[in-house]
C-alpha cells in the first residue's frame, strides 16, 4: 500500500485512477498523507483525487505557476467552503475543511482573480462531521437568527433606498445607519456569501480596479460629503435593495457550524478592532459607533448560544467572556441616550482618550473570545 | 542562523546541555553582580569577552536584572494602564507576567508555544522570536504613583515617600499621553526583535487588565555599566554619563541604586526608583552648532571625550574648568553633594515629524536608591543651567518604584507589595 500512496503523491497526474484505495490507505498511514495534492499553474489546476470520502479533507497546493493564485472549495452555488489567497509562485499552502457528501468544485485562480479554474469533485458516504444535539441546537437558534436579522432588516433598507430614489438626502441620512444594523450582527455569515458583500458594503479604499463603486458607503459619501444625490445616486438604490434581497434568500443556506459561529464572534470584534474604533467605517457619517454595537451584539449572540458548551470544557474562559462583554456593553452605553436607543454618539465627536479606552475594551474582549472556538470543539 | 546555532532554544523546549554550558555561563558572568546570584564568572577559554550577545541572562535573584546588568543594544519599554479594578485580577496577572518573563528571558516560547498546538486556538505565544537566541533579554517591572492612589487596589499606605509626584522642572513640555502609567516593563536585549518580542507577549496576556498606555523603542546604548567599554555615543555625537556606575561595583550599587532596609516600606528592600524621561533633542539646530560650541556645552571634547583640558575620556574632569553651563559639570556628582544615578538610557528615532524633522532623541533610564536624593535635585540643576538645554526638550516623564528581584519559581513580581 505504501508504495501505492507515494504515487499518489508524487505523480498527482495519474491519481485520479488510485481513487479507489482512499480512506484505509490514509488511515493507516497518519499526518497529512491523506492530504489531495493541488498543483495549481497559470493555465491548470490539478487534483490528483475528484472522488473523495466525507469528513476531513486536506489539500496540499503547489502554485507551480508564474502567478500568486488563491485554490477555494466551492459548493455548486460557489458559496465558499475553504480558501487559501495569496499563494505565491513556487509556494505551497495547506487548506483543510470538514465536508458532507455531495458535489463540490475546486478552482484554482491564477492572478487571484476572475472564474478560475475548476475541477469537479465528488464527495460520498464517509463520515460527516459528528456533531452534537446541542451542537446542532446551538446551530439552528443562530441560523434562525441570522434570517431573522435579514428579515428584519430589509423593511429598513427600503426605507433607506426609498428616501435616496426620492432625493430626500436629510431622510435618507436619517434611516442610512439604522439600515445598516442587521448586516453589521451577522457580517461574517454574508460574506460568506463572497459576491454581496463587495456590492453593498465596500468602502472607496477596498475596490478593485475597474469595480464599481456601488452599495452602502458609495452613498454615504453622496449624503454627507457631497451632500447631495443625482441620477447615478438615485440609480444605486434600488440595486442596494436588490443586493439585499440576495442576502436575504441566501442567507438561510449558510453552512453554519459551531466553529463558523465562534470563530465568527471573533471576526466580528476584528472588525471593530480593525474599521470602527478607527473611526474608517463611516468616515463620512461618522455613525461608527451604530456599526460597532451592532458588530458587538451579533459576536454577543454567537457566544450565547454556544456558552453552554463551551462553559463546560472552559468555564474560566466563559466567565471571563461574560464580564469583559459586560464590560464593553457598559462602556458602550456611554454613548447613547437610553440603552435601547441606536442613536450613539456621531465618532468624530468621541476624543482620542475615549477611542483608545473603547480600543482597549475591544482587546479585552477579542483576546479571550478568540479561544472560543477550541473551548466548543474540544 | 539556526544551522550555525543548533543549541537555539527558542522552540518551547529545553536548551540543550551545550547550549547551557555555553550560553549559561556566559550569562552568568554577565549577571552574576546584576542578580546578585553567587555565581563564579565563567569565560570563554580564548579569552574573549564573557558578553556573548546570545546568552541568557539569570531571572531570579535579589535584585531585578536589567539595571546592573550590563547594558544591551536594544530597548522596548512599555508603560501600562491597569484596566481592571480588581485586585485579585492584577495579582494573578504579575504572576502570568512573571512566568511569562522566566520563559522569554531564558530564550522560550511562553506558554504552550507558537506552533503545534490546536488548531482551532490562537498560538500563546506569537512567535516572531523562535529561532533567536535568549540575546540577553532582562525584563524589569516598575510600578507607578498611580497605582497606589485611594480607592484603586488598597495600596496607598505602602506607597514610598521616595516615589513621589516628579515636580514640574522648567522647560517641560510634557505629553501626557507618553508620560506616566500604572506600570512598566523595561525590556532590553541585544536583539530588537527579542525585545518587542516580549513587550508584546506580555502586552497580549495583560490585555483585559492592563492597557499600554505609551511605548518606546531605544536602538543605541547611551550609556554603559561596563567601565572598561567604550562609553557609547548619544544622538548629538557625544560620550555622555561617562562615570556611570559599574554594574559589578557592589559598594556604589547599595550605596546609590538599591533601595536599603530601613529607606522605605520593606517591600522595596533591595529594590530601586526608576525615572524614565523621553528627551527630544533639536537635531538640526544641534548639527548647525560650531565645534567650539558643542564641545563647551557639554564640557568634553567631541572626539575622545575627555573632560576640558584633559587628554583622555576618564580622566578626572576638573569642573571649574569648564563654562559654569556646561552639561558635565552640572550633572557631575560633586556639583550635586554626590547625588549619583545610574543611567541606562538610549537613543530613540522615531522617524520624523510632520516638519521633516528628525524625531530624535534620548530616552532617558536612571535608577537610584531615593529619587529624591538623585535625580530630582540634579534635574532641578540642569533644568535651570543646562547649556544643553537649548538643543534639548523633555517630552515624556513617568517615575516607577522598582521592586526586588524575583528570588524563584514559586516568587512573583511584587509579592512582597501585594502579601
Amino acid at each position: 500500500m505504501r508504495a501505492v500512496r507515494l504515487s499518489v503523491v508524487t505523480a498527482a497526474a495519474t491519481a485520479a485512477a488510485l481513487t479507489a484505495v482512499t480512506g484505509c490507505a490514509e488511515k493507516s498511514d497518519g499526518k497529512g498523507d491523506g492530504a489531495v495534492q493541488v498543483v495549481a499553474k497559470d493555465d491548470s489546476c490539478e487534483v490528483s483525487k475528484t472522488k473523495l470520502p466525507a469528513g476531513h479533507i486536506e489539500l496540499a497546493v503547489q502554485n507551480k505557476g508564474s502567478k500568486v493564485t488563491e485554490v477555494y472549495v466551492l459548493f455548486p452555488d460557489d458559496r465558499i467552503v475553504a480558501e487559501r489567497e495569496n499563494i505565491g509562485p513556487g509556494t505551497k499552502a495547506t487548506i483543510t475543511a470538514e465536508i458532507k457528501a455531495g458535489s463540490y468544485e475546486i478552482a484554482c485562480k491564477p492572478g487571484m482573480k476572475g472564474h478560475g479554474i475548476r475541477q469537479k469533485i465528488e464527495v460520498s458516504g464517509g463520515k460527516a462531521a459528528k456533531r452534537s444535539p446541542e451542537m446542532d441546537k446551538a446551530v439552528a437558534a443562530y441560523r434562525t437568527y441570522v434570517q431573522a436579522q435579514a428579515d428584519e432588516t430589509l423593511p429598513k433598507v427600503k426605507v433607506f433606498t426609498d428616501a435616496v430614489a426620492a432625493g430626500d438626502v436629510e431622510a435618507a441620512k436619517k434611516a442610512y445607519a439604522d439600515s445598516r444594523i442587521g448586516w453589521e450582527r451577522t457580517e461574517p455569515v454574508a460574506e460568506s456569501f463572497g459576491d454581496i458583500d463587495p456590492k453593498v458594503d465596500v468602502r472607496a479604499d477596498g475596490l478593485e480596479d475597474a469595480q464599481k463603486w456601488t452599495g452602502w458607503h458609495r452613498l454615504e459619501k453622496a449624503l454627507w460629503q457631497d451632500k447631495k444625490l443625482g441620477a447615478e445616486e438615485k440609480a444605486l438604490a434600488p440595486a442596494l435593495y436588490k443586493d439585499l434581497t440576495d442576502w436575504q434568500k441566501r442567507v438561510g443556506t449558510a453552512d453554519i457550524t459551531p466553529t463558523s459561529m465562534a470563530n465568527g464572534a471573533k471576526e466580528l470584534l476584528d472588525e471593530v478592532a480593525t474599521g470602527k474604533v478607527t473611526g474608517e467605517e463611516e468616515r463620512y457619517s461618522h455613525t461608527d459607533l451604530v456599526d460597532f454595537k451592532a458588530n458587538v451584539e451579533g459576536a454577543e449572540q454567537s457566544y450565547d448560544l454556544l456558552k453552554p458548551i463551551a462553559s463546560k470544557n472552559d468555564s474560566a474562559l466563559t466567565a471571563t467572556l461574560d464580564k469583559r462583554f459586560a464590560e464593553l456593553n457598559k462602556l458602550l452605553d456611554k454613548y447613547r441616550k437610553h440603552t435601547s436607543s441606536y442613536e450613539f454618539t456621531s465618532y468624530d465627536k468621541v476624543g482620542k482618550a475615549d477611542r483608545k479606552e473603547l480600543s482597549d475594551a475591544v482587546n479585552a474582549l477579542a483576546e479571550p473570545l478568540s479561544k472560543l472556538a477550541a473551548a466548543v470543539t474540544k | 542562523m539556526t544551522e550555525e546555532t543548533p543549541e537555539a532554544p527558542r522552540d518551547g523546549n529545553a536548551p540543550s546541555r551545550r547550549a547551557l554550558l555555553g550560553w549559561g555561563g556566559a550569562g552568568l558572568a554577565l549577571g552574576a553582580a546584576a542578580a546578585g546570584v553567587g555565581v563564579a564568572a565563567a569565560r570563554s577559554g580564548d579569552g574573549a569577552p564573557a558578553a556573548d550577545s546570545g546568552a541568557a541572562v539569570p531571572f531570579h535573584g535579589a535584585h531585578q536584572a536589567g539595571i546592573a546588568t550590563a547594558v544591551q543594544d536594544r530597548l522596548h519599554f512599555a508603560a501600562f494602564d491597569v484596566t481592571t479594578k480588581d485586585r485579585a485580577e492584577l495579582v494573578a496577572l504579575l504572576k502570568e507576567w512573571t512566568r511569562a518573563a522566566e520563559r522569554m528571558t531564558a530564550g522560550h516560547a511562553v506558554g504552550d508555544g507558537a506552533y503545534g498546538g490546536l488548531a482551532e486556538a490562537p498560538p500563546d505565544d506569537t512567535g516572531e522570536a523562535l529561532g533567536l537566541k535568549p540575546s540577553r533579554l532582562t525584563l524589569t517591572v516598575g510600578f507607578g504613583p498611580s497605582l497606589f492612589a485611594k480607592d484603586r487596589f488598597g495600596l496607598e499606605d505602602r506607597r514610598p515617600a521616595a516615589l513621589v509626584d516628579l515636580p514640574k522642572f522648567p522647560g517641560d513640555n510634557l505629553d501626557r499621553s507618553r508620560s506616566g502609567g500604572d506600570l512598566c516593563v523595561q525590556a532590553c536585549a541585544d536583539d530588537p526583535q527579542v525585545a518587542v518580542h516580549a513587550i508584546r507577549n506580555l502586552a497580549r496576556i495583560g490585555m483585559g487588565r492592563t492597557a499600554i498606555r505609551w511605548s518606546q523603542l531605544g536602538f543605541g546604548k547611551t550609556s554603559s555599566t561596563t567601565p572598561d567599554a567604550q562609553t557609547p555615543r548619544n544622538m548629538l555625537g557625544f560620550k555622555d554619563g561617562t562615570r556611570n556606575i559599574s554594574g559589578t561595583d557592589t559598594a556604589a550599587l547599595g550605596k546609590h541604586v538599591w533601595a536599603g532596609k530601613g529607606d522605605g516600606p520593606d517591600w522595596m528592600t533591595g529594590g530601586s526608583y526608576l525615572v524614565a524621561r523621553r528627551i527630544r533633542m533639536h537635531i538640526e539646530t544641534w548639527d548647525r552648532t560650531s565645534l567650539q560650541e558643542q564641545e563647551d556645552v557639554f564640557g568634553r571634547d567631541k572626539g575622545e571625550g575627555a573632560p576640558v583640558g584633559k587628554s583622555k575620556e576618564r580622566d578626572e574632569p576638573f569642573l571649574k574648568a569648564m563654562l559654569p553651563t556646561a552639561h558635565v559639570r552640572l550633572a557631575h556628582p560633586d556639583s550635586n553633594d554626590g547625588a549619583t544615578i545610574l543611567r541606562r538610557g538610549y537613543s530613540f528615532t522615531d522617524g520624523t515629524d510632520g516638519l521633516g524633522r528628525l524625531d530624535a532623541g534620548l530616552f532617558f533610564l536612571a535608577y537610584q536608591r531615593d529619587t529624591r536624593k538623585a535625580f530630582v535635585p540634579l534635574q532641578r540643576r540642569l533644568a535651570a543651567h543646562d547649556a544643553l538645554n537649548e538643543y534639548i526638550q523633555h517630552v515624556g516623564s513617568a517615575h516607577f518604584a522598582v521592586p526586588p528581584g524575583v528570588r524563584d519559581k514559586d516568587d512573583w513580581w511584587g509579592r512582597a507589595l501585594f502579601s
